[in-house]
């Protein structure tokens, strides 16, 4: 190898990735470790990455139980409705109890949080959103994590976790390289905090050619969280309930203040109201308990995210699209009408550039919707991630063993994407979730459970070839061809990621087939995706940027591999408007009210999948109702 | 709406460079200016557009859906903590300038370090509080919520 292997030692908390959540862990691990070595690694710059890179219009988790608004349990309530139940309650009440004090301090800081003039509290967007101006939310949150790191690697790509050779299952490190310069970089620590991000880019997208950039979700989301703690072999959650969003056309720009705040709807290409039409069969499809029109009409109870996609999904499917925004009302009151344009400037900008280029002003006309491609990610209207304990006061026995937010794997925490279960928690929870991770891994630390982890040599210098391997790939066969990228020996890292993308598409439930798959389907892209696997050992990188990319999509596919496994496992149709197994086209609440747990052997690379049961948050006056 | 640069404006510093998060922005090696090496992983955040301190990055919008002759331009601006927009239409007919704070204190100056306050008691660290607690959670006396406090316990199986 060309480049310098950096070796940092005696880290005790490594944070990998330092998006939301990665920045909240680093910031509060200082507090509860102030003699304490902590190190982040991040594979972009910490003051612009991850997923608010570009900034946020609003903060979409805040309880206000400082103006009476709502407590905890409410949220969780909500979060339960709308994931169709599969949430993990005790972390969501966790990080709901914590979540206020994280956006307190944001305004401290300096985060212009608009207020209610006449009722002194933050301006509502909905019951659990506030508007804010957060153009620069990440560069502020990451000042709060500069400030208690020791070091800040930027630009510097994690590509594996480092398992301890002293004891079984338990974390030491991680190995990555840097992008710039190339080094090998080895970060031997007591505990690490996974912050990394979830997945964009893994189903393809409706947008073709330059355009592909224009995810919903961060493109450089490449499921590094996923494929990090998989190969790690922690044990993971919920990996099946990937998240489609309705958003405006092309430029996905976001409906939330727009539906909540500016009071816009919705209408088919006919100006008819579509939705009830599709409910009667859909609630037979998912029974009452779950689609209640007129109970949701009578008591405002949220009628669930993928319902929703459903009836837009079978509008279009009847001919009567595209869907509309009608915003030609809102939109003649001009202080609405900044607020529409703010809110895209403020964290879709792309979303302005669009309606510029294409002369859409919502005042005149009502802008078209669209449903977006899968997405895998924990931390928005889904909950994919890790089987992490919970807090040792709430959680029941099978939710708990050992320190809030650890995997399966000792010593190893996460926050945001990383952690499976616990939809809705947005910038502001997974903040709170790093914290909460922080504080468990020092107390983890200090309970001497990382005493004697040991790294051998020899691992850092096979994983060291690993993470270069792309690049030697590429020099010993780049020569067999006089130019061009088509080649017998190698895929380079964009051809694989079409593929991936196709496959995931086709056979998991992409755009292309309406989000509709079923056991066979699932069964062939499994055995595609092993032969990609086998591929994936010749992937060539021509510099360091497509070495970037090439562990991108090698994270991508692992994250992938694993969606797909979930997916074929629960034999249900659990979030229609998300994904449809074709061959169980209901909710089975009789077997699948459960939450599904993988788990890769990293020696052998088998699944093994099971139930774990749900536990859901009720009144101790009244145990036997339901809950809501 | 990938980005961008201007050949006459761009000076080559690197500060593109040096912040996008999708790695696309880098130096050519014959202008010495910068460029974006791959449009479709754009996801047109302009932090390199806000970051340029020679407004020599601009964006064009996607190719496949976005028609030419429009225009979405930033000044970011930290001192005075805010931030300035402007929106130009293709047919003209459309002309928006937006401002927004982007701050409502000096820059970085009100972030603790924690290294530096009174370090938790060990009461503090065998509780569920974080930094700030309770105090932050409603600016009051008022203590974390658990489930005892509100009245919930966690049952298992079929609950709506």
């Amino acid at each position: 190898m060309a480049y310098k292997t950096i070796v940092e030692d005696n880290i005790d908390i490594l944070v990998a990735g330092a998006g939301l959540g990665g920045t909240g862990a680093a910031f509060e691990a200082r507090y509860w470790g102030q003699n304490k070595k902590i190190v982040v690694a991040e594979k972009a710059n910490i003051d612009r990455s991850g997923a608010v890179a570009q900034g946020l219009y609003a903060i979409n988790c805040y309880m206000g139980t400082r103006f009476g608004e709502n407590n905890p349990e409410d949220h969780v309530r909500y979060a339960r409705i709308d994931l169709m139940g599969m949430v993990r309650e005790d972390l969501l009440f966790d990080m709901a109890r914590h979540v206020d004090s994280a956006v307190h301090q944001f305004e401290e800081w300096g985060m212009p949080i608009m207020r209610d003039l006449e009722k002194g509290s933050y301006l509502r967007e909905g019951r659990w959103q506030i508007m804010i101006h957060g153009e620069s939310y990440k560069p502020l949150v990451a000042e709060a994590a500069k400030n208690s790191a020791d070091k800040v690697y930027n630009r510097v790509c994690v590509t594996h976790l480092l398992m301890d050779e002293a004891k079984e299952n338990r974390v030491a490190g991680a190995v990555g390289f840097n992008v710039r310069t190339g080094n090998y970089h080895v970060f031997k620590s007591k505990a690490v905090v996974c912050g990394a991000g979830g997945a964009s880019n893994i189903f393809k997208p409706r947008s073709v050619g330059e355009g592909a950039g224009r995810v919903w979700y961060a493109p450089w989301s490449s499921g590094s969280a996923y494929a990090l703690m998989i190969n790690a072999g922690a044990k993971m959650t919920q990996m099946e309930n990937r998240i489609v969003l309705a958003r405006f056309k092309d430029g996905y720009g976001p409906v939330g203040a727009y539906f909540l705040h500016l009071k816009t709807y919705t209408q088919n290409a006919y100006g008819e109201e579509y939705e009830s039409k599709w409910f009667p069969a859909l609630q037979k499809m998912v029974g009452k308990e779950y689609l209640d029109p007129e109970l949701s009409h009578a008591t405002h109870r949220p009628i669930p995210t993928c319902l929703r996609n459903h009836a837009i999904i079978n509008e279009v499917n009847a001919g009567r699209g595209p869907i509309h925004m009608v915003t030609m009302h809102s939109f003649q009151d001009p202080h609405l009408e900044e607020i529409g344009w703010h809110n895209f400037l403020g964290m879709t900008v792309g979303q302005a550039v669009l309606w510029a280029a294409t002369d859409v002003d919502p005042k005149n006309e009502n802008p078209e919707l669209t449903t977006s491609e899968p997405y895998v990610m924990g931390s928005h209207a889904t909950g994919c991630g890790a089987w992490c304990s919970g807090p040792e006061d709430i959680s029941p026995p099978e939710y708990q063993w050992g320190y809030n937010r650890m995997m399966t794997v000792e010593g190893l925490f996460g926050a945001g994407d990383a952690v499976g279960g616990t939809p809705h928690a947005f910038s502001s929870g997974s903040f709170t979730e790093g914290r909460i991770a922080a504080k468990a891994a020092c107390k983890y630390i200090d309970d001497g459970k990382a005493e004697g982890i040991r790294v051998s040599d020899a691992t850092i210098a096979k994983l060291g070839e690993e993470v270069f391997k792309p690049m030697e790939h590429y020099k010993v066969h780049r020569n067999e061809i006089v130019a061009g990228d088509v080649n017998p020996n190698y895929h380079n890292p964009r051809q694989f990621l079409d593929r991936l993308q196709k496959l995931m598409d086709e056979y998991c439930g992409g755009v292309t087939v309406n989000y509709m798959t079923n056991d066979k389907l699932l069964s062939i892209g499994l055995k595609k995706l092993k032969i990609m696997e086998e591929d994936l050992e010749k992937i060539a990188a021509k510099d360091l940027h497509e070495l970037l990319r090439a562990w991108e999509v090698k994270h991508r596919h692992r994250t992938s591999e694993c969606v797909m496994q979930h997916t074929l496992f629960r034999k249900e149709t659990r979030w229609p408007g998300y994904y449809y197994r074709g061959d169980v086209l209901k909710l089975d609440d009789e077997n699948w009210h459960v939450l599904t747990v993988s788990r890769r052997d990293p020696k052998t690379g088998q699944y093994t999948m099971e139930k774990a049961p749900l536990y859901h948050l009720v009144d101790v006056d009244k145990p036997a109702a339901a809950a809501e | 709406m990938p980005t961008f640069v201007y050949m006459t404006r761009c000076d080559g510093c690197g500060h593109c460079v040096d912040i996008c998060p999708s790695d696309i922005m880098h130096i050519d090696t014959t202008y010495r200016r910068a460029y974006n090496i791959e449009p479709n992983m754009c996801w047109e955040c302009y932090s390199c557009v806000k970051a340029c301190p020679q407004n020599a990055i601009d964006v064009r919008g996607y190719a496949d859906f976005a028609p030419l002759g429009h225009s979405v331009r930033v000044d970011r601006d930290e001192e005075k903590g805010v931030i300035a927009w402007r929106i130009k239409f293709r047919n003209g007919e459309k002309d928006l300038n937006l401002l927004a704070p982007i701050t409502t204190k000096p820059w970085g100056k009100f972030i603790p370090h924690l290294k530096d306050v009174p370090a938790p008691s060990s009461e503090q660290r065998n509780s569920q509080l974080l930094y700030n607690e309770p105090k932050y959670i409603r600016m009051d006396d008022g203590g974390l919520h658990t489930l005892e406090s509100n009245g919930l316990t966690l049952q298992k199986g079929v609950q709506y």
